[in-house]
Order: C-alpha cells, then structure tokens, then sequence
C-alpha cells in the first residue's frame, strides 16, 4: 500500500517526457561515478579483450587490433540502479554482434570481467541484435577511466551496474552465475522498465 | 523487500545543511554498519520519487537515522531536511547493499575515510565497532570543510575519540592542532595503517575524494583489492 507523504509534491521536470524515465528514476546532468574500488590506471600496451569459455579457442583482440574493427557511434538513455538516468548519452564503440561473429557457442549465459576484478552475469541474448557494445569513447572522447575507460560494457537496456567498467572480456557460460553485485542482492537481470533493483523486484 | 514505512521520531540538526532524521521502523530487519536504504515520497496525486541514503546508526542502535545533506536544486533533500516533521510517516526499504558495509570480527586493522557527508556509513561502522568493544584496530580519518562543517562534531571530537582524526581543509579554529590540510599521499601514509598491515580500507565522498584518497593509498602499496569506496556526485566534484 501507497501512502502518502504529507507535504511532498515533487518537483516535476517539464524538460523531461516521462515516458523516457523508468519508474522511480530521476533525469540528472550530471555524470555520476559509482564504483566499488579504486580506479584501474592500466596501459594501452598492455590491454586486450578476451572471448572465452564455452567456445572452440578463445579470440584476443589487442588495443590496436579492437581499434580497427568497425566503430558504431549511438546515442542512448541510461538508467542507474542508485536512482540516477542520464538522457541522450553519445557512445562510440564496437557492437557485441560484430565481436561474436565467427564465435561458434552453446552458452547461453555470459560472465563480463574487468581490470579490479568486477564480473556481471547476462543472457547471452542480451548482448546480441544491436543492444550492446564494448565503448572506448563518450561525447567523441576517449573514455575517462572514473567512467570505466579505456572501454566499458554498454548494455544500456539495463540497469548500469551490468555496464562493466574496465572491461576486458567475456566468459561464455551454459550456467548463469551471479556477477560482483548480483552476489550482494542486486537483481540477476535488472530490467529498469520493470524496477528490477533488487532480488526478488 | 518490500517498502515500510517509518515514523518520523526526532530530527537533529548536524551542521548548516545536514539534518538526522531518527525514525522508529517497526519489524526492520537489523543492517550492517555501511548499508543503505531507499526512501520513496509520494504526492497526493500519485507521483513519486525515490533515493538512496547510507544509514548513519549502528545496528545496535534501537531506531534507524539517515543523515541527509540538502542539496538546494534537489527535489528531495530539501524537503527530509526542511520539511518533515516528528510523526510523519515516510516509506523505507532496505538495508541494501553489503560489499561496503564492516561486521565486527577478528582481522586486520580497519581505516575509514571520510569526505563531507561521506562520514555518514562509517559513523555508522564506527558506533558498532564501539558498540561490540572490539579488539580490531579501527583509525577514521575525517575531511570536512571547517569544524562547522563536521557532522556529528561532538560525538567525533569527544575525549574518548582517539581513533578519529579530523582535517580541516578551509578553516581551522585558533589553536587547532588536527590536521588543515587535504588528504593527500602524505596525510594517508601519517593516519593510516601501514600497507604490511594489510588493513581493509573503507573510503566514502565526493568523487574527487575518493579517487584522490583511493588513489594515494594504492601508491603507498595497498591492495587495491581491500579498498573498498562509495562516491556521490559528478566527475571534479568539489572536494571538502
């Protein structure tokens, strides 16, 4: 049951088209930066992105090797599990379709890992038909390492939690597995559209 | 988990722009020091809005209290802190959260930072650390703006306080003998334990903060693995 709480009216945004806001989020500017740990300072030198797990042999890309695959600039609305969404966000990176492609797979489960150890879990599904992509820059900048660079997980039709900053590859899985705040009570799937914040949401 | 709601039993006013709010949540499942807890307010017409605040008690602590800092362009800390009442009710759910949250067991030292109204989830760890008399040595290091800007300046400055140390970054009163300055590579390797130690590190505020504090500590040689942050607001905030 609903109560009401005297004396609050809120503050709509006449800005905003509430259809673009998913229930109990609210529009910032700003770009907040939410992270369990400190922040990895890892060289470009040194950096690769990895598919591995349930598939014939792994594939690496290196930096530069990642860098010359086809780019897909989008711009897409993004919802924070902490309350936060941020409209119209201009990401540039390399489609999870165009990386899976040639990768032959049973899974149907994915584990995402970063630099720092962070890990979240997704339906394979989830990554493919234009609906995910490994991001390297925001606004035409390379991305800023607080905001998960050089390349994060975007998965944008997600709570964000599942947009693995720091990433560096893929485990294809025929289990699903709870990821870093999966294990802590977040939601296994966190559809924001379905106010998915926490088990059992 | 499901929305409760909670009765408004007193507000304490902290500094300039933080209130507590105490309030009595019958059937509340106990937390642990460093968890939070989601608010919703809703209007009559049925719109509502939701956020996320750390609980600043112990769960030893008999009523739950958030320490909210008004934010002036917000929508919803200006009314927690200026409008509600002792008798109101609002919705509560939680506790959410548990990787920056300390438990009271034998282990290595514990340091916490603290950045403004980023005190408030280690106050909580560290009334609970007091409340279990632990053993475990915990130091909490405290960066606010001036001693007006301190929350929960007498419970942190009392005598008994030996493990608190308190850096004043804009103004320090005549005679201060704390700190006065940012917290920088320096001022983390004086208060907190040495990496060798392996201490589990608990850093909490603005994000300019804590990746400064973040930052330095694992330049000292501290696994990045046991330091463990929260940080609030943009990319260069301002740093208290």
């Amino acid at each position: 049951m609903t109560r009401i709480t005297r004396g609050f009216h809120g503050r709509r945004r006449p800005d905003v088209d509430p259809a673009r806001v998913p229930p109990g989020q609210y529009v910032t500017q700003d770009f907040p930066v939410l992270s369990a740990g400190p922040t990895p300072h890892g060289s470009l030198d040194g950096w690769s992105f990895t598919i591995r797990g349930q598939v014939d042999q792994p594939h690496t890309w290196t930096w530069d090797e990642f860098q010359a695959l086809p780019h897909e600039t989008v711009t897409r609305d993004i919802h924070c599990v902490t309350k936060w969404s941020k409209l119209d966000t201009v990401w540039t990176g390399v489609s999870l379709d165009t990386l899976l492609d040639g990768v032959e797979t049973s899974a149907e489960y994915v584990t995402a890992f970063s630099d720092g150890g962070y890990t979240t879990n997704l339906p394979l599904e989830d990554l493919t038909g234009g609906r995910a992509w490994i991001a390297f820059a925001y606004d035409d900048e390379p991305l800023h390492p607080e905001h998960g660079g050089p390349a994060r997980l975007l998965v944008p039709h997600l709570y964000f939690w599942k947009s693995a900053k720091w990433v560096r590859g893929l485990e294809l899985q025929l289990e699903d597995e709870p990821g870093f705040w999966e294990g802590y009570g977040y939601h296994n799937y966190g559809d924001p559209w379905r106010e998915q914040r926490y088990a059992g949401d | 988990m499901n929305w409760q709601p909670g009765t408004v039993l007193e507000l304490i006013e902290q500094t300039a722009r933080t209130k507590s709010i105490v309030f009595d949540v019958p059937g509340w499942s106990r937390h642990r020091a460093g968890q939070h807890v989601d608010v919703r307010l809703t209007a009559e017409d049925g719109y509502q809005a939701q956020r996320s605040y750390s609980i600043a008690s112990a769960p030893e602590d008999r009523h739950i209290e958030l320490t909210v800092e008004r934010i002036d362009d917000g929508e919803v800390s200006p009314f927690l802190a200026d409008e509600l009442l002792p008798g109101d009710e609002i919705e509560l759910r939680g506790p959410i959260g548990g990787y920056f949250a300390w438990e009271e067991a034998p282990g290595t030292p514990v340091f916490l930072v603290g950045g403004g109204s980023g005190i408030v989830p280690l106050r909580a760890m560290l009334r609970h650390h007091r409340a279990t008399a632990s053993t475990v040595p915990l130091r909490l290091l405290y960066s606010a703006r001036s001693l007006d800007d301190v929350i929960y300046r007498d419970e942190l400055t009392a005598d008994a306080a030996g493990d608190v140390r308190l850096t004043l970054t804009r103004r320090q009163p005549a005679g201060w003998t704390g700190y006065g300055r940012r917290v920088d590579r320096e001022l983390a390797a004086d208060v907190c334990w040495p990496a060798a130690e392996r201490p589990l590190v608990y850093v909490c505020g603005p994000t300019g903060f804590v990746e400064a504090v973040a930052g330095a500590l694992v330049s000292l040689g501290h696994d990045a693995a046991r330091i463990r942050t929260e940080r609030f607001g943009p990319t260069g905030g301002e740093t208290p």
